[in-house]
C-alpha cells in the first residue's frame, strides 16, 4: 500500500507548517478557506431550518388562536432556563476561542468541557420537556389529545385541537432538529477536546476551534429564534 | 521492480491516473481528478438504469391499450425513471464530473479547497444511490418524483420514507460539492486570475453553486417533514388537521425549479468553453455571459410557484409569478445571442464537441421557448399535465443538459483520458442523439398540445395518438443507441485511441496548459496569469505578430 500520508492528500514539505494541507499555497489561504466553508455552510442550514420557519409562519397566521393556546401549555420556565443555558455556553466558547489564540491550554480545555456540560444540560431540559408533553398526550399521532383548552382572549372559546396538533408537530420537528444540532455539536466539541488535550492548538493554528465555535453560536442563535416563536407568542400578564 | 520490461519504450510520464494502482488507491483518494471519475462511473450505471425505465415507458406508449404493464407498474416506472435521472444523474452530472475535475485545473489550483469533503460528497452519493437502489428493487415508489401530498402522506403504500431518506443523503453530496466549488473559485485561484479573467465555465459553476447550496436544504427539510408524517404521524401537511397541500407544493419547487437550473448551467457554461475554442474567437460580451449565469440563479429561485397555476394559488401571485418567469427568459436569451454572435466571422470548425454545442443552441432555444408557452397563463392551462409539459422540459434537461454533458465529455476527455476519441464515430453518434432526441420529443409537443395527457398508461379512448407515439418510441430507441456510442468508443479509446498532446484543440484555458492526463498536482508550477480568457486571437495569430519588441 502506498504511504497513508500521500492517500490522506496530507502531502507536506519540511518548511511547511505541519497542519498546512499540500492545495494551499500558505497558512492564512487555509485558514481563510475553512472560514469561509463555515459560513457557506451556516447559510446552507439556515435555509435548511427557513423552510420550517416559512411553515410555522404561515400556520401561526391561519390558526392564530389555536397556536396561542397550544404554545401557553408547554413549560416557558424551562424554555427560559435552557435559553439562558445556551446563552452562557455561547460565553464558554467565545472563551474557549480567545484560550486558543492566547495559547492557554488549561483554559481551552476547561472551556470547551463548560461548553459541553451546558450543552448536555441543554439536551436533559428538553427531554424533561419532551417527557411531559407526553405524559399530557400532546404528542401528535393516535392518542392526541387536545380538547376543551380555551383560546387566549376569548372566554369560552375552544382551541381546534386539529390545529394544535400541527402547532405539536411543528413544536417536535424544529426542536427535535435543533436538539439533533446540538447533539452534532457535542460530537464537534468531544473532537476539539481531544485535539486541544494533545496540545494541536497553538496561537498559529487554531482554525478547528473558530469554525467549530461558529457552528455552536449558530445551533444558539437558532434556538433564540425558537423560543419566543414556540413559548412566548401568548404570553401577556 | 518484478515488472520489469525488456524492451525499452517510451516513458509515460507520471500522472494522476498511473501514480498508483489497486482499488483504495480510488476509494481513499482525495484527488478531484479521480472523484471525477469515481462520479463518471456512478453517475453512467444510474443512466443507464433511468434510461432503462424509459424505454419500458416508452414501449408501453406504443399501443394504445395498457398491455405491457400493469397500471401500479407503470406509475413506478415514470417515478423511479424521474427520481433517478433527476437526483442521481442530471444534478451531479456536469458539476461532479466535469466541474470535479476542471474547476481546480481551470483557476489554476492544485485541488478544490476541501478534498476530504470532496471524497465525503460521493460517499454520500454512492450511500443514497445504494438505498435508491434498495428501494427500487423491492418495491419503488408510485407518487411521481413530486412526492406531491396527500397522496405521498397519507395513500400510496410505496416506500417513500426510503426513497427520501435517499434523496436526502444525495441532496447533501450536493449541497457539499457547491460547498467546495464556491470556497475554491473565491479562495484558491491561482496569481493573476481575476474574477473577470475566470473562464464561463467556472461562471457558470459558481451560480449553481449558490442554487446548489440555497435550494437544496429546503427541499431536505421538505421530504424530512413528509417522512416525518409517515413514520411519526405528525401532520404538517395533513389536510385532515388544517395543513395545506399547498404549503408542501410551494417548498417543493423552491428547490425543484431551481434544481432545473442547477442542471442548465453548467452546461451553458460547457457550451461557452467550446463555442469559444471551435470558433476561435474570445467569446462575446464576456461580463453578460457571466453575469447572466448569475442573474439565473437569482431568478431562478423567484419563479417557483408556476408549476403551481392550476393547483388553487391565487390569481394574483400566479400574474407575478408568470411575470417573474418571462423575466428569467432574459438572462438565457443574452446568452444565446451572444454564442451566436461568438460564431459570426468565427472560424467554425465542426468536431464532435463543437456538434453537440450545436445541438444545445438549437433544442436549449426550443425548450426555452415552449417554457414562455408555459409561464403564459392561459396557455399553461390548456397544456397542464399533458405531454407538452413533457416535451418542454426533457428539450431543456436532455436536449440543453445532456448535449451539453456529452458535448463538455468529448472536449475534455484527451485532458482526462491522456487518449483521443474516435473523431469520425463521434460526430455519427452526435447526429444520431441530435435526431433521436427529436423523433422521440417533437412529437410530444404535438401530442400534449392535443390534449394527450402525462402519467397515462392506457390511451385507448384516443387512439389517433397512436402514430406520434410511435415516432416517440422509435425515436427513443435511436436516442438509446446515441448514448450507447459514446460510452463504448470512450473505452475502447483508454486502451486503443491514440495519444492527446497537452492542447489537442489549441484552446485558450489553464487546464490544457498541463500535461494529458494531468500530473496529480495538476501543475508542475505554479501558473501565473498574465493574460485574457479565450485569447484565442493571440493564440491563432502568426508568430511574427505575437511580440512587438522595441528598438
Amino acid at each position: 500500500m502506498a504511504d497513508s500520508s500521500t492517500i490522506m492528500g496530507l502531502h507536506q514539505e519540511e518548511e511547511h507548517h505541519p497542519e498546512l494541507l499540500h492545495h494551499f499555497a500558505e497558512a492564512g489561504q487555509q485558514r481563510d478557506a475553512a472560514s469561509l466553508g463555515m459560513w457557506v455552510f451556516l447559510a446552507t442550514e439556515v435555509m435548511f431550518f427557513g423552510g420550517m420557519f416559512c411553515a410555522y409562519l404561515v400556520y401561526r397566521h391561519w390558526y392564530f388562536g389555536d397556536f396561542g393556546a397550544a404554545s401557553k401549555s408547554i413549560d416557558a420556565t424551562l424554555g427560559a432556563t435552557n435559553t439562558a443555558v445556551l446563552i452562557c455556553s455561547s460565553l464558554t466558547v467565545v472563551l474557549a476561542v480567545w484560550a486558543a489564540q492566547t495559547a492557554r491550554r488549561a483554559l481551552l480545555i476547561g472551556m470547551l468541557v463548560f461548553t459541553m456540560l451546558f450543552g448536555l444540560a441543554f439536551l436533559g431540559i428538553k427531554s424533561k420537556e419532551y417527557y411531559d408533553k407526553f405524559e399530557e398526550h400532546h404528542v401528535p399521532g393516535a392518542s392526541f389529545n387536545f380538547d376543551h383548552v380555551p383560546v387566549p382572549g376569548h372566554p369560552g372559546e375552544y382551541a381546534n385541537p386539529r390545529h394544535a396538533e400541527i402547532f405539536f408537530s411543528l413544536y417536535f420537528v424544529m426542536t427535535g432538529l435543533h436538539a439533533l444540532h446540538m447533539i452534532i455539536g457535542l460530537g464537534i466539541f468531544t473532537g476539539l477536546l481531544v485535539m486541544a488535550w494533545k496540545g494541536r492548538f497553538t496561537p498559529e493554528y487554531h482554525t478547528p476551534v473558530e469554525i467549530g465555535g461558529l457552528y455552536w453560536h449558530f445551533v444558539d442563535i437558532v434556538w433564540i429564534y425558537l423560543f419566543p416563536l414556540l413559548y412566548l407568542i401568548d404570553r401577556h400578564p | 521492480m518484478s515488472m520489469e520490461i525488456a524492451i525499452p519504450q517510451p516513458v509515460e510520464r507520471e500522472n494522476y491516473l498511473n501514480k498508483e494502482y489497486g482499488a483504495l488507491s480510488w476509494l481513499l483518494t482525495t484527488d478531484h481528478k479521480r472523484i471525477a471519475l469515481l462520479y463518471l462511473v456512478s453517475i453512467t450505471f444510474f443512466f443507464f438504469i433511468g434510461g432503462f425505465f424509459a424505454l419500458l415507458i416508452r414501449l408501453e406508449l406504443l399501443t394504445p391499450a395498457g398491455d405491457l404493464v400493469q397500471a401500479d407498474t407503470y406509475n413506478k416506472l415514470f417515478t423511479m425513471h424521474g427520481m433517478v435521472m433527476v437526483f442521481f444523474f442530471l444534478i451531479p452530472s456536469i458539476p461532479a464530473v466535469l466541474g470535479n475535475f476542471l474547476v481546480p485545473m481551470m483557476i489554476g489550483a492544485k485541488d478544490l479547497a476541501f478534498p476530504r469533503i470532496n471524497l465525503l460528497s460521493w460517499y454520500l452519493y454512492i450511500i443514497g444511490g445504494a438505498l435508491m437502489l434498495h428501494c427500487m428493487l423491492t418495491g419503488g415508489v408510485d407518487t411521481g418524483w413530486t412526492f406531491y401530498t396527500p397522496f405521498s402522506t397519507n395513500f400510496t403504500n410505496t416506500k417513500i420514507v426510503e426513497a427520501g431518506i435517499a434523496i436526502f443523503i444525495a441532496g447533501f453530496s450536493s449541497i457539499l460539492t457547491g460547498l467546495n466549488f464556491v470556497v475554491t473559485i473565491h479562495r484558491m485561484r491561482a496569481p493573476g486570475m481575476t474574477w473577470s479573467r475566470l473562464p464561463l465555465f467556472i461562471w457558470a459553476h459558481y451560480a449553481t453553486s449558490i442554487i446548489q447550496l440555497l435550494g437544496t436544504p429546503v427541499i431536505a427539510i421538505t421530504i424530512v417533514l413528509v417522512a416525518a408524517e409517515r413514520a411519526l404521524h405528525l401532520g404538517i401537511f395533513d389536510p385532515k388537521l388544517g395543513g395545506d397541500p399547498l404549503l408542501f407544493q410551494h417548498l417543493f419547487w423552491f428547490y425543484s425549479h431551481p434544481a432545473v437550473y442547477i442542471m442548465i448551467l453548467p452546461s451553458m457554461g460547457v457550451v461557452t468553453e467550446i463555442i469559444a475554442c471551435f470558433s476561435r474567437k474570445r467569446i462575446f460580451g464576456y461580463s453578460f455571459v457571466a453575469f447572466s449565469s448569475i442573474a439565473i440563479a437569482v431568478f431562478g429561485f423567484l419563479v417557483w410557484a408556476h408549476h403551481m397555476f392550476v393547483a388553487g394559488i391565487s390569481v394574483y401571485s400566479a400574474l407575478v409569478f408568470s411575470f417573474l418567469s418571462y423575466s428569467v427568459a432574459l438572462p438565457s436569451a443574452i446568452k444565446v445571442f451572444n454564442w451566436t454572435a461568438t460564431l459570426y466571422k468565427g472560424s467554425i470548425r465542426y468536431d464532435a464537441p463543437m456538434l453537440y454545442a450545436f445541438g444545445f443552441l438549437g433544442l436549449f432555444t426550443i425548450g426555452g421557448l415552449t417554457g414562455l408557452f408555459l409561464a403564459a397563463l392561459g396557455i399553461d392551462v390548456h397544456v397542464t399535465d399533458t405531454y407538452f409539459v413533457v416535451a418542454h422540459f426533457h428539450y431543456i434537461m436532455v436536449g440543453g443538459a445532456v448535449m451539453g454533458y456529452l458535448g463538455g465529455m468529448h472536449f475534455w476527455w484527451p485532458k482526462i483520458s491522456g487518449r483521443l476519441y474516435p473523431e469520425g464515430w463521434a460526430r455519427l453518434a452526435a447526429l444520431i442523439v441530435f435526431i433521436g432526441f427529436n423523433l422521440t420529443f417533437f412529437p410530444q409537443f404535438i401530442l400534449g398540445y392535443m390534449g394527450m395527457p402525462r402519467r397515462y398508461y392506457d390511451y385507448s379512448h384516443m387512439p389517433e395518438f397512436q402514430v406520434l407515439h410511435v415516432l416517440s418510441t422509435a425515436g427513443s430507441t435511436v436516442l438509446g443507441v446515441g448514448y450507447l456510442l459514446p460510452m463504448v468508443y470512450f473505452l475502447w479509446s483508454m486502451r486503443y485511441g491514440k495519444p492527446a498532446s497537452d492542447n489537442p484543440w489549441n484552446a485558450a484555458g489553464l487546464e490544457w496548459k498541463t500535461a494529458s492526463p494531468p500530473p496529480t498536482f495538476n501543475f508542475d508550477e505554479e501558473p501565473v496569469v498574465t493574460w485574457e480568457a479565450y485569447n484565442y486571437e493571440e493564440l491563432d495569430a502568426p508568430p511574427h505578430k505575437q511580440e512587438v519588441t522595441v528598438g
